[in-house]
């Protein structure tokens, strides 16, 4: 299923939850601060959340600011 | 005289009264090597997308080896709802309930949006956040955002980056007057003496990015403003001696000479 990821398009083989696509990504838990389809997701949830055909996903993480 | 000169802020304690901001630094050792210097407690860090292709400096864990407070700000939103989002991202990355409220839609002046920095300090307030909001240096707004539970207020110097002081000392003294809760300036300082300058005239604290991490040496220049604003603070509690319009001898003026 597609999906998006910070405005590209994701394809997933299989469908699976949040903290599988991070996992499968590579991406470091702690690093990072996941929005799907706008909504806020805590860590703790992140294995809960199911993906599906469609969603927009914001990965964010911090960078020097004032 | 109080002898307590802690710096309190939406409830907590800090001895440092110099903010720094984390931007523009030439990489990550030379950051925190600054915000070391600095004797900031309390830092600012700002949302970007993740991106796996392009390796990024992580700066979470040279921050939090650090021991700092992060202050995430909302910069990059165009308006309330996203500032509001942007916070909710901050905290939850963070696990600060800090937040430095920064919507500035224009590009070319970077002027903090006061209508829609109202509506996002107000809505974060009441989620909890500790919200800093970077504002115009207006001090109606500033008695506004105070009612809508904001811990402090930051008015503006000068335009983001510009450097241009403390162009607004005006009324961010009518601001200081009369606000009950601390006022924090916040951009275009550029040098350690706006900085006491700043403090002389009863800020309680100085927001500083520009000047640092663009000074030929970030960390001397980070220790420099430290010392500025300590000297600030202390010539504020110490009492500033009053101006005067006519000339006052400190020596006698005796004749013997003539």
């Amino acid at each position: 299923m597609n999906l998006t990821v910070n405005g590209e398009n994701q394809e997933l083989r299989e469908p699976g939850t949040l903290g599988q696509l991070l996992d499968a990504l590579g991406i470091v838990p702690d690093r990072v601060a996941v929005m799907v389809n706008g909504r806020v997701i805590p860590k703790a949830d992140r294995n809960d959340v199911s993906l599906r055909e469609g969603d927009r996903l914001e990965i964010l993480t911090f960078m020097g600011g004032g | 005289m109080n002898g307590d000169s802690k710096f309190k802020l939406g409830g907590r304690e800090f001895a440092s009264r110099l903010i720094v901001g984390t931007g523009k630094f030439s990489s990550v050792e030379v950051m925190i090597e600054a915000i070391r210097a600095s004797g900031a407690e309390l830092v600012t860090v700002a949302l970007r997308r993740f991106n796996r292709e392009r390796p990024s400096d992580d700066l979470l864990a040279p921050l939090a080896r650090l021991g700092v407070t992060l202050v995430p700000n909302t910069s990059g939103a165009r308006n309330a709802e996203e500032a509001v989002r942007a916070a909710m991202l901050g905290r939850e990355l963070s696990g600060s309930p800090f937040v430095k409220v920064e919507i500035h839609p224009n590009p070319h002046h970077l002027m903090p949006d006061p209508i829609e920095t109202y509506e996002a300090s107000r809505v974060l307030a009441k989620e909890g956040f500790i919200v800093l909001p970077y504002m115009p240096a207006d001090p109606v707004l500033a008695k506004r955002l105070e009612d809508a539970g904001c811990a402090a207020v930051m008015p503006l110097g000068s335009a983001i980056g510009t450097g241009h002081g403390l162009s607004t000392a005006e009324m961010v003294k009518l601001i200081i007057a009369d606000s009950g809760i601390p006022v924090i300036v916040d951009a275009g300082i550029r040098s350690p003496s706006e900085a006491a300058a700043a403090m002389e005239m009863g800020c309680s604290a100085v927001l500083v990015n520009s000047a640092i991490a663009a000074a030929g040496n970030p960390a001397a220049m980070a220790s420099a403003f430290s010392a500025a604003v300590k000297a600030g603070y202390s010539a504020r509690q110490a009492g500033l001696m009053s101006r005067c319009d006519h000339a006052v001898a400190t020596s006698p003026l005796t004749d013997f000479l003539s």
